[in-house]
């Protein structure tokens, strides 16, 4: 496998003396170039902080995090993330929220070819009618649209997409998610997508790697989705791999959440709030 | 029956404001024709400040104008003054909300700076300026641009991560960042500052032109005291009040501009 993205024994911790803690511990990660990879885990594991890792955005306490050999020490436009509040930017048209990301990351080109890319990633994600609304006047979907069409337009190596669906609804969901598909055929770039879906993390990824449950949190064993494309939602609900490779994730996910309840000592500790990210 | 929604928005926006004014008016008329006798009755109040009124831009004198005229005089000196506030309290909010350790340094001084009244600064400007017009500007800009000073520093912090996450990942220079990000996502906080400091400059300039004697509302204001004409006092009053209140709603429509669009 060629070493595009590669994460070598990552850790990150939070908190100071007797409150800190180790949120990840030892992630270990190697992506292919033009690879989908879903990592999947509760909410609270620390998958955002992972994520915002490799997109540069906080530092790992250990390890190092490589991107083309070059270590990945600050955020930059070759990392394209889509966050899942969506975080455009309100006073902004759709239409300004992406041409401000392909105005400063392109700014050798002409006006015309700016606006030419703009409208092009906007009409991508299905998006022509909206260019003039600001955030507050889109529903969610069409914000994360946005956020989507944002983080295309830059023309990243890697596409970092964390938690892109979970604020929406179940129908929306399926609609961004045919759309994330189509958009990843047609350009193949690399993803890295954040998920707590199962199911769509199957549909989507070429591997799928559980995190097991936080505090400690690392990468599991892989599963390798041999599931030839395009993948038909209703055909893969009924097919074995897809059942048997489901049961598997949800019970190395079950089993790393009991597992994690006494410590090495055997001393029963507090049971963690899931929803809530460990910050103190 | 059916008119009855009508009648009951009209009794609360019209009738139920002039009732209270109604109120107000009886207890001043009561209160200068019993046991305050040198009190103009509203009546007496109308009719000496009929002139200043109706020919509010006269210029009978350089004392003896019309109300307009001097109400002009005080707004100059407060435009200046609140200027030179938002001119100094944007920045100093800026840096305030983007540095914990300035914020640290620098806000239990402005805590103690803050509750200040203007005829405590004045003096200190007289020193520091020895004329009266820049004193003045002093004045006003050094209370009225707390406000601004402290909701910039709130809006500065509560400017979401999200936003500096976009602008990390796009490498903005600060300068982009400042003027793309940081300063958009605070304009409505900064609006609300600007707004209570609008308050506070024009509460200033009636003592600021009361002590150093310019000429504007609150020069007028005093000299007629001086002169034994208390019915331009009770004028002045009025006018000083209606002025503050619709300088109030203009900026209230300008700050829900801003707040509706962030």
């Amino acid at each position: 496998m060629n070493k595009f993205l590669e994460l070598n024994d990552v850790s990150k911790a939070y908190g100071q003396g007797s409150s800190h803690t180790w949120v990840l511990r030892n992630i270990n990660l190697q992506v292919a170039e033009g690879e989908f990879v879903a990592i999947i885990g509760f909410s609270g594991a620390g998958k955002t902080t992972l994520i915002s890792m490799i997109a540069g955005l906080i530092p790992p306490d250990q390890g190092t995090i490589r991107l083309r050999e070059k270590p990945v020490t600050r955020p930059g436009p070759d990392r394209g993330v889509v966050f899942q509040n969506y975080s455009l930017l309100p006073w902004l048209t759709a239409y300004q929220n992406v041409f401000l990301a392909v105005e400063h990351v392109f700014p050798q080109w002409s006006a015309a070819k700016k606006r030419e890319r703009t409208e092009h990633y906007l009409d991508l994600v299905n998006l022509g009618s909206a260019h003039r609304k600001r955030p507050s006047e889109l529903s969610g979907g069409m914000r994360q649209r946005v956020a989507l069409a944002r983080a295309l337009a830059i023309d990243p190596e890697v596409l970092l997409l964390d938690e892109p669906l979970s604020a929406l609804d179940a129908l929306t969901r399926v609609s961004l998610q045919d759309e994330i598909e189509r958009i990843w055929e047609r350009d193949q770039k690399t993803v890295i997508l954040i998920t707590n879906d199962i199911d769509e993390a199957i549909l989507l990824a070429d591997r799928v790697i559980p995190l097991s449950a936080g505090p400690n949190a690392t990468l599991g064993p892989e599963f390798s989705i041999g599931i030839g494309r395009p993948r038909d939602r209703k055909m893969l609900k009924r097919d074995v791999r897809f059942k048997k490779m489901k049961n598997q994730l949800i019970e190395y996910l079950i089993c790393s959440q009991g597992q994690r309840e006494p410590n090495a000592a055997g001393v029963q500790i507090e049971t963690p709030v899931y929803g809530v990210e460990v910050v103190a | 029956m059916r008119r009855l929604p009508w009648l009951k928005i009209d009794l609360l926006t019209w009738i139920l404001p002039l009732f209270g004014a109604a109120v107000v008016l009886l207890v001043w008329s009561s209160a200068s024709s019993s046991w305050s006798t040198n009190l103009p009755s509203p009546q007496k109040t109308w009719e000496v400040s009929r002139p200043y009124v109706v020919a509010p831009l006269e210029k009978r004198g350089e004392l003896d104008q019309g109300i307009a005229r001097f109400a002009w005089y005080s707004l100059c000196l407060v435009a200046k003054g609140y200027a030179l506030a938002l001119l100094i309290g944007t920045p100093l909010g800026f840096i305030l909300g983007r540095s914990a350790l300035v914020a640290k340094s620098f806000d239990p001084i402005i805590q103690i700076l803050r509750p200040v009244s203007p005829l405590a600064w004045l003096p200190l400007g007289l020193v520091l300026f020895q004329k009266s017009q820049p004193a003045a500007l002093f004045t006003i800009a050094i209370c009225s641009m707390w406000p601004t000073v402290i909701n910039t520093a709130v809006g500065v912090r509560a400017i979401p991560q999200d936003y500096l996450n976009v602008a990390s990942v796009l490498q903005l220079s600060p300068i982009r960042r400042l003027t793309q990000i940081l300063l958009p996502a605070t304009l409505p906080y900064m609006f609300t500052g600007f707004r209570l400091s609008l308050g506070i400059a024009w509460l200033v300039i009636v003592a600021v032109e009361m002590l150093t004697g310019s000429p504007g509302i609150g020069g007028f204001l005093w000299q007629e005291y001086n002169s034994l004409i208390y019915e331009h006092i009770i004028l002045c009053i009025v006018t000083i009040g209606l002025i503050g209140f619709v300088l109030d709603r203009l900026m209230g429509v300008v700050e829900q501009r801003f707040r509706s669009i962030a």
